[in-house]
């Protein structure tokens, strides 16, 4: 379960103080399907940086799984990030001199699997993605849609509990995009609690939960 | 991380961007060859010199007639008073010195040397036959001068290789008659290629017995007297007792002057040492201009490398795994560059003994160690500090590069 309390992200730009997230007080039950619309500037890529401990607020209270995490250190961060959350963002974010599967690897790598381990996981996951035939390829070889689908099993190689996607269409062509979004819902028809941060309207329909954000607020929370 | 993910990691990135690896790889192996070719340069030079003096004799006194003094009243020569001569008497005075192993007194002159038609100007030695055995110097054919009374006049001489070539030619040198001046000496010996002390060319010189010069020259004054002491400890003790004999000899008066080889051969070794460290010198600003370029090469490099930060970041990279990262890529091509300028300094101290075979040029050590200090102190520190800095920003702004 995540829960949000009182939330203010406030970035120093010149001699102005910009109010990114205004007070979000938000709570996610797990294994829920989310998406996060609203206007460029709204604060809900802000919103998704702080949920996935890539940003730090500026004061409030973020409980994740019965943890409070803002207190955490860099490095008990990092070891949540690395083993509790998933990352998928709009530009990939693959290392352009790795192959797909030493991309999808690195987790495993930085948290010491050892490497017979390592292959039989990456081996699993490529193959259900069905990207067995691209892992020795590297990314500048792939299409867009491979890329994402590459950066989404990096994302859940760790077994995280949370995935958060930053426009995870919006790089992508329509039916790459539907692929991605597939992909996607099937994890979380298995139990991850999904969080979508989109400018596509089509997609932010398909979450059970919508939410609507303007000006660092959370404006609109729909379900079904 | 598993210490082979680690180094796997690390090499991985040194090879699939190869361009900035070879300009690291680069950099690091000028500034560190740089340092090895220059100051074995300067050791070869000193070491040649060195080898010089060693080749005129160990152990060596020279006597010098005259007083060489920085102190006192004006010099005898401007009160209108030349030094007495060395004799040869002063020289058999000194071999009776238990404390002498061997001596050999040198008159040196010029004169015409002429066989048939061909004639040349020649240096001229007068000696005795101890000079051989003193100057290291060996007969190639024939025999050197015989040993006997050093006043008694023996119109034999032995000749230079190069002399006997150019008066001779093809034809049988041993046992003619070569002119010298107005006298006629017979060829007995002709000596070998070895030995060139200090300039002077072995091959272009005749000598004679010592007499044979004095008459030749019509001087009985003697150029210097070479005194071998019978050992190294004794050459102060030895040196004294020259000085005492031969003022005994001269009506009290001291009037010569006394050198060891040591002793020039220490002034020397000063200067060549100040010449190493001179180009050592040199070698350490190419090095620094080296260091200078690892330091922009790694700053670019960690400067694109911000996003691959990031991204590290948000799989779950912790600080000390970044700067680990970083540093076993530092130390990886700090090593390899290091390893790379040794071994382009060694091919260049080759190609330099290749063009000169007389300088044996090798670096010393020191300077060995301080290229490779220098060199990868400034990768690894250069390697590590961007990447600190980068690994302490906060994982989003990293990503966005």
């Amino acid at each position: 379960m995540i829960i949000l309390e009182g939330i203010n992200r406030i970035f120093q730009v010149g001699d102005q103080q910009v109010h990114a997230l205004d007070d979000i007080h938000l709570t996610i039950q797990p294994g829920e399907y989310l998406s996060l619309m609203g206007p460029s500037g709204s604060g809900k890529s802000t919103l998704l940086n702080i949920l996935g401990l890539l940003d730090k607020p500026t004061s409030g209270r973020y409980v994740l799984e019965d943890r409070e995490v803002t207190s955490l250190s860099d490095d008990e961060q990092a070891r949540v990030r690395g083993e509790r959350i998933g990352f998928v963002f709009q530009f990939f974010h693959l290392v352009p001199r790795m192959s797909a599967f030493e991309n999808v690897e690195l987790p495993l790598v930085l948290a010491g699997v050892p490497p017979a381990q390592r292959r039989e996981r990456v081996g699993k996951i490529l193959e259900q993605l069905d990207l067995t035939d691209r892992a020795h390829h590297r990314p500048d070889q792939l299409s867009g849609g491979q890329c994402q689908r590459i950066a989404i099993a990096r994302a859940t190689i760790m077994h995280p509990s949370l995935l958060l996607a930053d426009e995870p269409t919006g790089n992508l062509d329509s039916k790459s995009g539907a692929d991605v979004v597939q992909v996607l819902e099937q994890l979380n028809a298995g139990g991850i609690t999904l969080v979508v941060v989109t400018h596509d309207a089509e997609v932010g329909k398909r979450a059970r939960r919508r939410l609507r954000m303007v000006d660092g607020r959370i404006v609109e929370d729909e379900a079904g | 991380m598993r210490a082979g993910d680690l180094a796997r990691f690390a090499a991985a990135s040194l090879i699939r961007s190869p361009g900035r690896t070879f300009l690291m790889l680069l950099a690091m192996s000028i500034g560190v060859s740089a340092v090895v070719v220059l100051t074995g340069l300067g050791e070869g030079a000193r070491r040649y010199i060195t080898g010089e003096f060693a080749s005129l004799g160990t152990n060596l006194v020279i006597v010098i007639p005259g007083r060489s003094e920085t102190t006192g009243g004006a010099p005898a020569i401007m009160a209108g008073e030349t030094p007495r001569d060395l004799t040869i008497e002063d020289y058999l005075a000194l071999t009776r010195n238990p404390l002498v192993k061997q001596a050999a007194p040198v008159m040196v002159g010029a004169a015409g040397a002429a066989y048939g038609r061909l004639e040349r100007e020649i240096t001229v030695v007068g000696t005795t036959s101890e000079y051989m055995k003193i100057r290291h110097m060996a007969v190639d054919r024939g025999k050197f001068l015989p040993p006997g009374d050093p006043s008694r006049a023996v119109n034999v001489c032995v000749i230079g290789k190069k002399i006997r070539q150019e008066l001779f030619g093809n034809e049988q040198a041993l046992g003619e008659w070569l002119r010298l001046g107005d006298r006629r000496f017979r060829v007995i010996g002709i000596l070998g290629s070895s030995g060139r002390s200090l300039g002077v060319d072995l091959q272009e010189l005749v000598i004679i017995p010592v007499a044979s010069a004095q008459a030749l020259f019509n001087s009985p004054g003697l150029f210097r007297i070479l005194v071998e002491a019978r050992s190294r400890d004794s050459m102060p003790r030895l040196q004294d007792q020259i000085r005492k004999t031969v003022a005994r000899r001269h009506q009290g008066e001291e009037d010569i002057t006394v050198v060891t080889q040591d002793a020039v051969l220490a002034t020397f070794d000063n200067i060549l040492r100040a010449l190493t460290f001179t180009v050592g010198g040199i070698g350490a600003i190419s090095l620094a201009v080296a260091g200078i370029l690892i330091m922009n090469i790694m700053l670019v490099a960690v400067s694109q490398r911000v996003r691959e930060i990031g991204l590290l970041k948000a799989v779950g990279a912790r600080r000390g795994q970044l700067t680990l990262i970083f540093l076993s890529e530092a130390v990886m091509l700090a090593s390899l560059g290091g390893v790379l300028g040794l071994l382009l300094g060694y091919l260049g101290t080759l190609a330099i003994h290749g063009a000169y075979p007389d300088l044996d040029a090798q670096a010393p050590g020191w300077a060995i160690a301080a290229a490779l200090g220098v060199s990868s102190l400034t990768g690894l520190v250069f390697g590590i500090m961007p990447a600190r800095r980068a690994a302490a920003m906060e994982a989003v702004a990293a990503l966005r590069g």
